[in-house]
């Protein structure tokens, strides 16, 4: 019988870890991440967990460890936030590149300076060209849930990526809330014993790892990082529905909720899409049509999806906890590459709030939904607003 | 009639066919350490091949594994310039848990040794990580062009110490990584040079014995580095043993007060002049125009030989 547990959001995706069994655990702390390897060492420490935990001294021997570990053929996790991601930043790349279905858990936080713990999406945004796929939870239980996913989708030998799970900074990670923690049995049923074909370094059958690749080769080595995140849309669409099956909750590339009749539609990620629901509720009361809709994997981006939603509303207002200098939000701009061959398209809209931890309140969605009629109403509107920004402390 | 076993291993890891510089030293120390490590297998786990090898981004791994060819007929993978260490702590993790017996063999320049790879090497010997790391020292990064290193030695000549008016060349003391990582207090750490291959296989394969982490630190002069005849590779790496240039120590679980020195003249006076190690080299040529750098150069050597426990006359 699964259990119900109270718990914070970095117990949640140390117990997802615990449940997947990994084989090599390496891991450095940071804030808000810093309970998710302190609660592994305990499991470890008691025997719940029989993994080697490496404790190094660095976010990027952190990696680096996991990218042996996972090149040697086994299961590997980690997790970090922030700094510490950025500090990746190099070997992201590289564990994509070598196909290593490694797991990250993220505590969504922003990056310095100044430096800040809160809650923003700039370090997994940052990371999105790496070739990991990218989840963003909700609460507790979806980060709980989304790494047991990211496990089974980042090891399907059509994808063959790493995968980072991102749960907001403070908001989920510190926060306790009620969280369901399936059987073993089921969680070993579901993901299976991890046996690669392509990444094993054993003396019995030498392999040459991480080679030089020549102009002749390398587009191809690359292609081959693209072709497996366009596999993996079809195979978390599966995974999602084993998950299902076996678990009994529901997940979708982009979850709409009351979006049917909407005729603005405010799309975010994380747990953020708490917060509109609610305000969504308000709003239909006052008699405004809109609705909301979560993002819960951005890489690879859910362009059919966006095209589906898009068709169904007028306006399309994006609320996003990061920003790409010099054009705007990074969803934002995605979105909008989803839609540039629509021949109908809704008018897209960025708002740009919450960064840095930022309270984002239900004023500022009525500000997001003032600019967001105006626009429908064909009033000329900034395309990228900034929303809550502080001008008199400029 | 009793067969005699080849004093070293004919097995061979590293294969004809890379693209190495002809008369390189670092390949030298390619096959050396692979068949010293293959020969310490054997006798441990009664298998010659129970090693995989990690390697930092530099010279060796970019002759050796040019897609599609390898020249490793062993378990290898590279991952980037500064994290050797901390690759070979996931592969040796992820060993244990798969029950495979063997040792994994770390390798890295000096670059990516002594300077971008400091603090991982340094953890995963903190760590007690089981493996063998060794740092091939050609004292300089040679892959990127010839650029100083923090292993570079006195005076040397590369593209970012060039000599010059107000330049000696390089104008610090070379960093000893093999001292630091002894001070971690893991159970082997050696220096060797290719100028005598017994005295470094005979180090690699003590290195792959032990339990727990080792280090070994070995000379291995670059042609175009250097500025060396190519069929003088091993003439200058022996000539830095006998000129006192290049000390040859183990030092065991950190303890400084038992230092084994190897070819160390019982008198403390080294027969030959520091000039014949310097003269064969061309990123030397300009220290004989100013003797006061060669005299510094000397005086850093004695010092080092001091902090060793040694007096030296050096002629
Ligand atoms: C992070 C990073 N910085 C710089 C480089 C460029 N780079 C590659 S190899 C190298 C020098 C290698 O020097 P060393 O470790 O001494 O090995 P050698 O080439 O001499 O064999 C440099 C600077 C890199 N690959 N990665
Ligand atoms: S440049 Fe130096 S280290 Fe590199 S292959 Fe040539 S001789 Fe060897």
């Amino acid at each position: 019988m699964p259990m119900r547990k109270v718990m914070k959001g970095n117990e949640a995706a140390a117990w997802a870890a615990k449940l997947a069994k990994p084989k090599v655990v390496a891991a450095f702390p940071i804030t808000p991440s810093t309970l998710v390897p302190e609660k592994i060492s305990e499991f470890v420490a008691d025997g719940e967990m029989d993994a080697e935990f490496i404790k190094v001294e660095s976010e990027h021997s952190a990696i680096s460890a996991c990218v042996g570990a996972s090149a040697a053929g086994v299961r590997t996790f980690t997790a970090t936030a922030s700094q510490g991601l950025a500090l990746m930043h190099e070997i992201l790349f590289i564990a994509a590149g070598m196909r290593l279905p490694i797991v990250m858990a993220i505590g969504n936080r922003a990056l310095s300076a100044p430096i800040n713990i809160w809650n923003d999406w700039q370090d997994t945004i940052s990371e999105r060209d790496t070739g990991w796929i990218q989840f963003y939870a909700e609460n507790n239980q979806e980060a709980l849930d989304l790494i047991l996913i990211a496990f089974k989708v980042a090891e399907d030998e059509r994808v063959l990526l790493p995968a980072m799970v991102g749960f907001d900074a403070f908001i989920l990670t510190h926060t306790v809330e009620p969280v369901e923690i399936p059987d073993q049995e089921v969680v070993d049923e579901f993901l299976g014993e991890y046996v690669p074909k392509h990444a094993y370094l054993d003396p019995a059958r030498p392999i040459t790892q991480g080679a030089l690749g020549f102009p002749a080769h390398y587009m191809e080595a690359r292609y081959t990082v693209w072709e497996a995140m366009e596999n993996a849309r079809k195979v978390i669409k599966e995974v999602f529905d084993e998950f299902e099956k076996k678990f009994g909750r529901r997940y979708h590339m982009i979850e709409e909720y009351k979006t049917d009749d909407a005729e603005i539609i405010l799309l975010t990620m994380g747990s953020l899409a708490g917060t509109l629901k609610e305000f969504v509720d308000k709003k239909r009361e006052e008699g405004v049509k809109i609705g909301a809709a979560k993002m819960t994997v951005y890489r690879p981006f859910p362009i059919e999806e966006i095209k589906a939603l898009a068709k169904k509303t007028k306006v399309l207002a994006i609320l996003e906890k990061d920003i790409s200098f010099g054009i705007g939000g990074a969803v934002f701009a995605d979105t909008s590459r989803a839609l540039i061959n629509e021949k109908e398209k809704p008018i897209v809209l960025d708002f740009i709030l919450g960064l840095g931890g930022r309270d984002v309140t239900f004023e500022n969605l009525e500000e997001v939904v003032e600019i967001s009629k105006k626009a429908l109403e064909g009033e000329k509107v900034e395309e990228v607003n900034w929303i809550g920004l502080r001008k008199e402390i400029l | 009639m009793a067969v005699r076993k080849p004093p070293i291993t004919t097995r061979e890891y590293w294969a004809p066919g890379h693209a190495a510089c002809a008369g390189c030293g670092p390949a030298i120390v390619m096959k050396l350490a692979t068949k010293a490590f293959s020969e310490a297998m054997e006798e441990k786990y009664g298998d010659p091949n129970a090693f995989a090898i990690a390697h930092a981004t530099g010279c060796m791994e970019v002759v050796s594994g040019v897609f599609p060819y390898t020249a490793w007929k062993a378990p290898w993978i590279h991952v980037a310039f500064e994290n050797a260490a901390a690759v070979a702590s996931g592969v040796e993790a992820a060993w244990k848990k798969l029950g495979r017996k063997g040792k994994i063999l770390a390798i890295g320049g000096d670059g990516g040794t002594a300077d971008i790879g400091l603090q991982a090497l340094s953890g995963m010997l903190e760590r007690r990580h089981n493996v063998v790391y060794l740092m091939y020292d050609n004292e300089a990064y040679m892959n990127t062009g010839i650029q100083r290193s923090s292993s570079t030695p006195y005076g040397a000549w590369t593209t970012t110490s060039p000599p010059g008016k107000y330049s000696i060349g390089e104008d610090k003391p070379k960093k000893w990584v093999a001292l630091i990582a002894a001070a971690h207090q893991i159970p082997y750490v050696a220096t060797a040079s290719i100028g005598d291959p017994h005295d470094f296989y005979r180090k690699m394969k003590k290195a792959a014995s032990v339990d727990g982490p080792a280090f070994v630190q070995v000379l291995a002069p670059c042609v175009p580095g250097w500025r060396t005849p190519p069929e003088k590779t091993v003439e200058v790496a022996r000539l830095a043993i006998e000129t006192g240039i290049w000390p040859l120590f183990e030092i065991e679980n950190g303890d400084f007060h038992n230092i084994k020195f190897q070819r160390f003249p019982k008198d403390g006076k080294f027969k030959k002049p520091i000039e014949d190690y310097l003269r064969l080299q061309g990123r030397f040529k300009h220290l004989f125009k100013r003797p006061e750098a060669i005299q510094e150069l000397k005086n850093q050597i004695k010092e080092l030989w001091r902090i060793l426990g040694k007096e030296v006359e050096l002629p």
